[in-house]
C-alpha cells in the first residue's frame, strides 16, 4: 500500500477564488492510501517545495499528488522536488485544478466538486504507480537549420561560432531569403543587401557551416539528440567544383540575358533565362538549370550553355542525390510569403499592372531590381505622381477570406516606402489608408511620425472598398474616411497593397515530418508562449523567425540568437535523460498482428520470433518489440492493440481505467 | 429538363422583354419553364426586420410549390432572385423564421429550404455549360463590345447568393463570350446603380448611372446587358453623355440563338 501525500495549491487566487481549497484537503484526506493532505498559497515556490520535502520525510511518503496547474507547467518542478527528498520522480502525479477547473468554471461549489474528483483520480493512479528509471541517450553534436533566410543564417552563425557544426538546408538556389529582396530596412533605412550579404558570405566561409542549397528535407526520423535526416540535393545541372560563377552561361541562351521565365526573385516583374542565379550576390555563386523550362531538357536540342561555359561545368546528366545526416537538434526557419490575392477582386491586383504588392515595390525601388531602382508604373513605364498605399490587405480580417492576425511589419514598411519615395521624388503625393497605425518598437513611432510630420504623407483612417482602374490609365481608389464620415474617391496612378503575411506554404510538410505542432494559421507553436518561445513542444525542435509568427528583422535576429543558445545548450550535453514512460509488449498476449507497428509514428516497433511458454505450451511466436530509444510514449499502440498486449509504463491500461473509475465513483 | 419558373411582377409589365426572350431561348436550349400558378409578388426588397415574416410568405409559397413538384426554381429578375434566395436561406437556417412561416402556412409537411433556387444564368453556366451554349449560337454577336452590368442584387451577400465572386464576377463575361461577343471588363460593373433611391434622391442615381456609362464606354463598350429591371430603369433614365443602349441579357441570347422572331 502506498503512503500518499496530497498537496493542494491556491496559486494565489488563481485556484483559491473558484475552488474551496480547504474543503478539497478535507475531502481527499480519507481517500485510500492518503496519509497526509495540506494546502499552501504557492506550492511551486521554495517554501511550498520545502513543505513537500518535509512531509515526505516525516510521513515516509511513497507517492505524491499535487493539485495545481497543468503538468505542462510544473510537473518537472515537482518531480525534481520529490527526487531531492529521495523519492522516485515518477511517483508524482499532478491533478490539474487550474487550467482544467478553476480557470474555466465560475460556480465555486461545482468547481470544488470537480477539483475533488480530479484529485481522487490522481490518487487512484498513484496507488498503482511504480518507480521508473530514466535511461540515457547520446547527443549528436551537429545541428540542422531548415531555411536560409536571415533567421536561419543568424541561427547557424551563432551555433557555428559557439563551436558546433551546423548545416543549412535551403530550397532555393541561394541563401538570403526574403531580406535579400528588400531595398532598405526600417527604422534606420540602411540598405538590406549591405547588412545581409556579408552575413551570407560569412556563412559560406565558416568552417563549421555546411550549405545545402537547392535542397529539401525529405525525411526525418529519430528523436532529440539523435535525428536522422534525409536531404534531397536537387540536381543543379552545374558542377559545383568546376563552376567559377562567371555568369557567362546566363547571357547566351535562346533568349540571351533576358530569358522568358518570370523571375521568382523579382516577383515576376522581370524575366530570367532557364540557367540562372536568382541575383548577382547569390551564395553560392553557382547557377542552376530550371529543368522544367530548359529547352534542352524539354526538346533535347540547344545545349548552348554547356558549349559556352569556359570551365565545362554544365552537366545535364546530374541526378538528384539523397544524403542522410545525423543531427542532435533541428531549427525551423522556413520564413514567410505574402498571401495570394486572387480572392481580393476589389483591389484589382490581377487586372491592373499598376496595382502592386509591397514586395514588388521593394524590387522596383532596389538599385539591383528590374528597373534599376527607378520607380515606374509597369503599364507605361511612367513615374507615378500620386501613390496610394492600402494597409491590412487580408490582415485583421473577420471573415474566412483573410487572416485574423496583424501582420505586424506593414505599418512600418509602408512608412519606410513613403519616405524613401518622397526622398527620391519629392513631388510625389502619397496617401496611406489604414485601420490603425501600429508602431511599437524601438524608434518605431518616431519613424512613423517623421513620415507624417516631416514628409507630409497623407494618412487617412479608413478601409478601401474598391480599386477602380480607369479607361485613361489612372486608378480611382474608393474608400471611407472614418474620421470625416465621408466617402472618398482618390485618383492616383499607382496602388501598393500591404498584403498579409503567412508562413511559407512548405512549412506544413516540414512540421508533419518533425511532428512539430502548428496553429490554425500554420505558424509553428511554441512550447510555452511566454517562457519557451523558441522551442517547439517536440523535444529537439527549435523555432526561428517568421515561421513562428510575424516579426521584423531586429526581432527575427534576436529570436535566431535565442534559438541558437537553446541548440547550443542541448549540444553541450554529452548525454540526455530519456523518458522512461515507454511502451512495453506482453509477449504472452501479443499475436503479432502488426496493428501497433502501423500506428507507431516513430517507427519504434519491430517484430521478432520468440520462444514462449504459455501455460506449459511451448511454441515459437512472432511478437512485437519496442525500441525504447525511439519510443516517445505517445500511447497510440496501447489503444490500437486488439489483444491488450501493449502497455505504456507510467500510463498503464490499469492505471487509466482506475482513474476513470475514480472519476465515475 | 423542367423547372418551376417564378417570373415576378415586373416581368409581366415593364420588363416583358426579359421574360419573353428567356422563354424562347429556353426552348432553343432544351429546357422547359413551368410558370408557378398563382405566384405572388416577392415584395421586391428582402425584408431585413428579423421579426418580419408576412412579407416573406409569398416567397415561401413559391419555394414550397417547387418542392412539391420536385423541381428546381428558376428566376430571372435580380430582385426576385435576391429575395427568394435569401428567404430560402432563412427557411433553411433561421429556426424562428422557419417555425413561424410554417405555422402560418400549414403545408402538408413543413418547408425547410429544400428547393434549389437558380438564376437563369446559373442554369446556363452549371447545367447547360457555356461551351454547349456557344455550339447552339446561330447568329454570333461578332464585333460587339458588350459590358456586363451586374449591379448588386445577384452578387451580394456573397455567401448566401453564391452566384459568383462578388468582387470580381465573370459569369456574364463568359456568357457574352459564348454568344460570340467581346466582353468589356470595367470596375463599375458590380457597383450599385442607386436602386430605389431613384424615388427619393434622383440626383444620386443620375450620378451613379453616369459613372457606370462613363466607365464602361471608356473601356470601349458599345452596349450594356443586365438582368435587373430596376437597373434597366435607372440606366434608361440616365442623361449621361456616354449613354449606350442597355439590353436584358435574354434579348442578346435570343438574338444569338436566332429565336427573336418567334418570341
Amino acid at each position: 500500500m502506498q503512503k500518499i501525500g496530497v498537496f493542494v495549491c491556491h496559486c494565489g487566487t488563481n485556484i483559491a477564488a473558484t475552488v474551496d481549497v480547504k474543503k478539497v484537503v478535507e475531502l481527499v484526506r480519507y481517500e485510500p492510501g492518503v496519509v497526509f493532505a495540506d494546502d499552501y498559497m504557492y506550492m511551486c515556490s521554495e517554501a511550498g517545495q520545502e513543505k513537500i520535502i518535509e512531509a515526505i520525510k516525516e510521513y515516509g511518503l511513497t507517492g505524491l499528488v499535487i493539485c495545481s496547474c497543468s503538468p505542462r507547467m510544473h510537473e518537472k518542478t515537482f518531480r525534481a522536488c520529490a527526487e531531492k527528498a529521495g523519492l522516485n520522480p515518477y511517483m508524482v502525479e499532478v491533478a490539474n485544478i487550474r487550467e482544467q477547473c478553476s480557470w474555466i468554471h465560475k460556480d465555486k461549489e461545482e468547481a470544488t466538486k470537480k477539483a475533488v474528483i480530479l484529485a481522487r483520480a490522481a490518487i487512484a493512479k498513484v496507488n498503482l504507480n511504480t518507480p521508473l528509471q530514466e535511461g540515457e541517450s547520446p547527443v549528436t553534436k551537429r545541428a540542422l537549420v531548415i531555411g536560409g533566410g536571415i533567421a536561419g543564417i543568424q541561427t547557424a552563425l551563432d551555433i557555428a561560432d559557439a563551436g558546433y557544426e551546423v548545416d543549412i538546408v535551403e530550397k532555393e538556389p541561394s541563401i538570403g531569403g526574403r531580406m535579400s529582396q528588400f531595398d532598405k530596412t526600417f527604422p534606420t533605412l540602411d540598405c538590406a543587401s549591405c547588412i545581409l550579404t556579408p552575413k551570407m558570405v560569412e556563412v559560406n566561409q565558416h568552417p563549421n557551416i555546411t550549405l545545402y542549397t537547392y535542397s529539401e528535407v525529405e525525411k526525418v526520423s529519430g528523436y532529440v539528440g539523435n535525428f536522422d535526416v534525409d536531404i534531397r540535393k536537387k540536381a543543379r545541372s552545374v558542377d559545383f567544383g568546376k563552376c567559377t560563377g562567371c555568369g557567362e552561361c546566363q547571357t547566351k541562351g535562346p533568349l540571351g540575358k533576358i530569358g522568358n521565365i518570370p523571375s521568382e526573385f523579382d516577383r515576376g516583374l522581370k524575366n530570367r533565362p532557364a540557367i540562372y542565379m536568382p541575383f548577382a550576390q547569390a551564395v553560392p555563386a553557382v547557377p542552376v538549370i530550371d529543368r522544367e523550362n530548359c529547352t534542352y531538357f524539354k526538346t533535347g536540342k540547344c545545349g548552348v550553355c554547356a558549349k559556352i561555359c569556359p570551365s565545362k561545368a554544365v552537366d545535364y546528366e546530374q541526378q538528384d542525390e539523397i544524403v542522410t545526416v545525423k543531427y542532435g537538434a533541428i531549427v525551423v526557419a522556413t520564413g514567410f510569403d505574402i498571401i495570394n490575392l486572387d480572392k481580393y477582386g476589389e483591389y484589382a491586383y490581377n487586372e491592373c499592372p499598376d496595382v502592386i504588392t509591397s514586395i514588388e515595390l521593394e524590387r522596383l525601388m532596389n538599385a539591383a531590381g528590374p528597373t534599376g531602382g527607378h520607380l515606374e508604373r509597369m503599364s507605361d513605364h511612367k513615374a507615378p505622381k500620386e501613390i496610394v498605399f492600402i494597409q491590412c490587405v487580408g490582415s485583421r480580417c473577420d471573415d474566412d477570406k483573410g487572416k485574423p492576425y496583424c501582420s505586424k511589419v506593414c505599418c512600418m514598411y509602408t512608412a519606410k516606402h513613403a519616405m524613401l519615395i518622397k526622398d527620391h521624388w519629392p513631388d510625389t503625393n502619397i496617401t496611406v489608408f489604414y485601420i490603425d497605425v501600429r508602431t511599437p518598437g524601438k524608434n518605431f513611432d518616431e519613424f512613423y511620425r517623421r513620415a507624417v510630420e516631416q514628409y507630409h504623407v497623407n494618412y487617412i483612417k479608413g478601409q478601401v472598398g474598391k480599386v477602380k482602374p480607369q479607361p485613361d490609365g489612372s486608378i480611382i481608389v474608393q474608400a471611407a474616411d472614418l474620421l470625416d464620415g465621408k466617402q472618398i474617391n482618390k485618383k492616383c496612378d499607382m496602388v501598393v497593397l500591404a498584403a498579409a503575411i503567412e508562413p511559407n506554404p512548405g512549412v506544413r510538410k516540414i512540421a508533419t515530418m518533425l511532428t512539430a505542432s502548428i496553429d490554425n494559421n500554420n505558424f509553428l507553436t511554441e512550447a510555452h508562449a511566454k517562457l519557451r518561445p523558441v522551442e517547439s513542444p517536440t523535444a529537439g525542435i527549435f523555432l526561428s523567425g517568421m515561421a513562428q509568427g510575424p516579426k521584423d528583422i531586429p526581432e527575427t535576429v534576436s529570436q535566431a540568437g535565442a534559438a541558437a543558445v537553446k541548440v547550443v545548450g542541448l549540444l553541450a550535453k554529452d548525454k540526455l535523460k530519456t523518458n522512461p514512460c515507454t511502451a512495453q509488449c506482453d509477449t504472452l498476449l501479443c499475436n503479432g498482428c502488426s496493428t501497433c507497428a502501423n500506428v507507431c509514428p516513430y517507427g519504434a516497433i519491430t517484430y521478432e520470433d520468440v520462444q514462449v511458454n504459455d501455460h506449459g505450451l511451448r511454441e515459437t511466436r512472432r511478437v512485437a518489440q519496442v525500441n525504447v530509444a525511439l519510443c516517445q510514449g505517445c500511447g497510440a499502440c496501447t489503444s490500437a492493440c486488439p489483444s491488450g498486449a501493449m502497455d505504456l509504463q507510467g500510463f498503464s491500461n490499469r492505471q487509466i481505467t482506475t482513474e476513470v473509475d475514480a472519476i465515475c465513483r | 429538363m423542367k423547372y418551376s419558373y417564378y417570373p415576378g411582377c415586373t416581368l409581366k409589365n415593364k420588363a416583358q422583354d426579359l421574360d419573353k426572350y428567356a422563354r424562347a431561348s429556353a426552348v432553343a436550349l432544351g429546357f422547359e419553364l413551368e410558370e408557378i400558378p398563382e405566384w405572388q409578388c416577392c415584395g421586391g426588397v428582402y425584408p431585413l426586420g428579423s421579426d418580419e415574416i408576412a412579407t416573406k410568405l409569398s416567397s415561401v409559397r413559391a419555394l414550397n410549390y417547387a418542392k412539391e413538384q420536385g423541381q428546381d426554381l428558376i428566376t430571372l429578375c435580380s430582385a426576385c432572385h435576391h429575395v427568394l434566395k435569401r428567404v430560402n436561406d432563412d427557411m433553411k437556417n433561421v429556426e424562428d423564421i422557419k417555425n413561424r412561416a410554417n405555422n402560418y402556412c400549414e403545408f402538408d409537411e413543413p418547408y425547410q429550404g429544400e428547393t434549389k433556387v437558380l438564376h437563369f444564368l446559373e442554369v446556363i453556366r452549371d447545367v447547360i455549360g457555356f461551351e454547349e451554349l456557344s455550339k447552339k449560337v446561330v447568329n454570333p454577336l461578332e464585333g460587339r463590345k458588350i459590358g456586363a452590368y451586374y449591379g448588386c442584387l445577384t452578387l451580394r451577400p456573397g455567401k448566401i447568393l453564391d452566384f459568383d465572386d462578388p468582387e470580381n464576377p465573370k459569369i456574364m463575361e463568359d456568357f457574352i463570350r459564348a454568344l460570340g461577343g467581346e466582353p468589356v471588363v470595367y470596375s463599375m460593373r458590380n457597383e450599385c446603380c442607386g436602386g430605389y433611391t431613384a424615388l427619393k434622391d434622383p440626383d444620386f442615381t443620375k450620378q451613379r448611372t453616369e459613372q457606370i456609362f462613363d466607365d464602361s464606354t471608356g473601356f470601349g463598350a458599345d452596349c450594356l446587358i443586365t438582368a435587373c429591371p430596376l437597373c434597366m430603369y435607372n440606366l434608361n433614365k440616365s442623361e449621361a453623355k456616354s449613354k449606350v443602349p442597355v439590353y436584358y441579357f435574354t434579348e442578346l441570347l435570343a438574338e444569338a440563338l436566332g429565336v427573336m422572331e418567334g418570341a
